[in-house]
């Protein structure tokens, strides 16, 4: 399994050239975004960063201040579904170029991938520990007052790992494996 | 079934020690490191399952590789003491109690305990107020942490600590038979709507799942003897053989449905099915389901006389 390095930002070309499958480490920065974040972008409020060719990502880290820094214990991604009627306009207003979380996204978001040129990519999930080493820096935090959990936490990542599974084309692992399974299911009916 | 099970209507009240001497400073010493240890370390059954559903999954394959950076977590976890998960989830307690065992006592140690390992990074700050979204910040609240006392006729407490993820959680359902898809109020109904479940939650409870299952009760009875089937260990056996054949049967074929880890298609989609039966009203047939995640955080202690911890359950 051959590993693709990104760097952030990602530019369109970079984005829309990877396909379901690709395994990648992702090294710069992460700005993670959950349900109370995209609530807000929805109803139009200007996001605190600059998000133009940025990745976002689902996860609620447990972050703990230690000597006045903030230090991330554990950051795994969360179930991105919920943010499905949202992240396609998140694509649209801010150029956001990839998503990354657990569980794939459906229709609109693959959708938003083609059109704008955003690819999503499937963190480990659970594997909070293995995500927090690749996190070598906290650098801030903004809409603290959604609470930790739903905060922006700007992370430094090195090495990030994640698999491809929906693409610029169209491509989505979810939906191929949905079917299959579907099948295979039906047959095996008591 | 009839002399082994027919005890005594009135045993005599056994004294317990533990009513005079515990600390509560013991106790809830004891219950902070139930809690570092559930949240940052499985419990041997699961590890072995994980690493035995590793060796299925064909090399070079994404299933592979999940399950890898899954071995990799659960080894740092533990050497880092920091949580296996970030989503420490619902903090379910299961404590048995000596008769006469002041529960109230317990009650605030625990919510004392849970306070202290949110401070020091064990627990997420996990308890949000459903109607107005603000979160207590300190696990503490309506309904958290969630406490299931009953009374034994053992003479020392034993609690048992699961942390439920929020992913896995959500995916859980209650199915009502009979049911046009699934079928009727018998074992091939419930078999069908378990599956179905298991195809409806495929890629978001972080697989490969657990699945605990209550047949009959009502909606609340139900789903909490789902939930209560967790607390066995993986590779125990039902001891009824009709509900061993049923749970047998479940892993079977939800691993040939070839949704796989983390639904990325593979070998194994669950660890393992634990079901339970209970009474239930003519009028109703409930079928409730719960899912746990690959980050199956469940832990046990009896405590000694003193609040200490004497032994470890799994
Ligand atoms: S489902 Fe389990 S492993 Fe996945 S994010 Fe939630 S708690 Fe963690």
């Amino acid at each position: 399994m051959a590993v693709i390095p990104l760097t952030t930002p990602l530019t369109e070309d970079i984005a829309r050239s990877l396909t379901v499958g690709d395994t990648v480490e992702i090294t710069g920065r992460l700005y993670t975004g959950r349900d109370a974040v995209h609530h807000r972008l929805h109803h139009g409020e200007r996001p605190p960063v600059d998000l133009r060719g940025g990745i976002i990502y689902h996860c609620g880290p447990v972050m703990v201040q230690e000597g006045g820094r903030w230090v991330c214990k554990a950051a795994g991604p969360t179930t991105s579904t919920r943010e499905e009627p949202y992240q396609w306009e998140v694509m649209r207003d801010h150029g956001i170029r990839g998503v990354i979380g657990k569980g794939g996204m459906g229709p609109k978001t693959l959708e938003g991938c083609q059109q704008y040129g955003c690819v999503y990519l499937h963190a480990i999930g659970g594997a909070a520990q293995v995500c927090a080493e690749r996190i070598t820096r906290v650098d801030g935090v903004d809409w603290m007052d959604l609470g930790s959990p739903e905060a922006i936490w700007h992370l430094w990542v090195e090495r990030f790992p994640c698999i491809v599974t929906m693409d610029s084309r169209g491509g989505s692992l979810h939906r191929q494996v949905r079917a299959a399974s579907e099948q295979a299911l039906a047959a095996l009916k008591a | 079934m009839e002399a082994a099970g027919a005890a005594p209507l009135v045993e005599p009240p056994r004294r317990s020690t533990m009513l005079a001497t515990m600390s509560d400073a013991a106790l809830q010493a004891s219950l902070v490191e139930l809690i570092r240890r559930t949240s940052t370390q499985l419990p041997d059954d699961v590890v072995r399952a994980v690493r035995a559903a590793r060796g299925a999954e064909a090399a070079g394959s994404n299933a592979a590789y999940a399950l890898e950076v899954i071995e990799r977590n659960i080894g740092l976890a533990c050497d880092k003491s920091q949580p296996l998960c970030q989503d420490t989830g619902s903090i379910l307690l299961y404590v048995n109690t000596p008769v006469g065992y002041d529960q109230i006592a317990f009650h605030h140690a625990a919510e004392a305990a849970v306070r202290a390992a949110t401070a020091r990074g064990y627990l997420r700050q996990n308890s949000v107020d459903s109607i107005t979204g603000a979160n207590s910040g300190d696990n503490v609240g309506p309904g958290c942490p969630d406490l299931h006392f009953h009374q034994w006729r053992q003479p020392h407490v034993e609690v048992k600590l699961m942390l439920k993820g929020g992913g896995c959680e959500n995916v859980g359902a209650t199915y009502t038979l009979p049911n046009p898809s699934f079928g009727g109020r018998d074992l091939k109904g419930v078999e069908n709507a378990i599956l179905d479940c298991v195809l409806q939650a495929q890629g978001q409870g972080c697989g490969p799942g657990i699945l605990g299952v209550g047949i009959g009760g009502d909606r609340v009875t139900g789903m909490a003897c789902a939930k209560a089937q967790l607390l066995r260990l993986l590779d125990d056996a039902n001891p009824d053989p009709v509900l061993a054949g049923l749970e047998q049967r479940v892993v079977a074929k939800a691993n040939q449905s070839g949704i796989g880890p983390m639904g990325f298609g593979g070998a194994t989609t669950l660890l393992g099915c634990k079901a339970g039966a209970l009474n239930r009203v003519p009028a109703s047939f409930f079928v409730s389901i719960t899912y746990m995640c690959w980050a199956f955080r469940r832990q046990g202690v009896d405590l000694a006389a003193d609040g200490g911890i004497a032994r470890w359950l799994y």
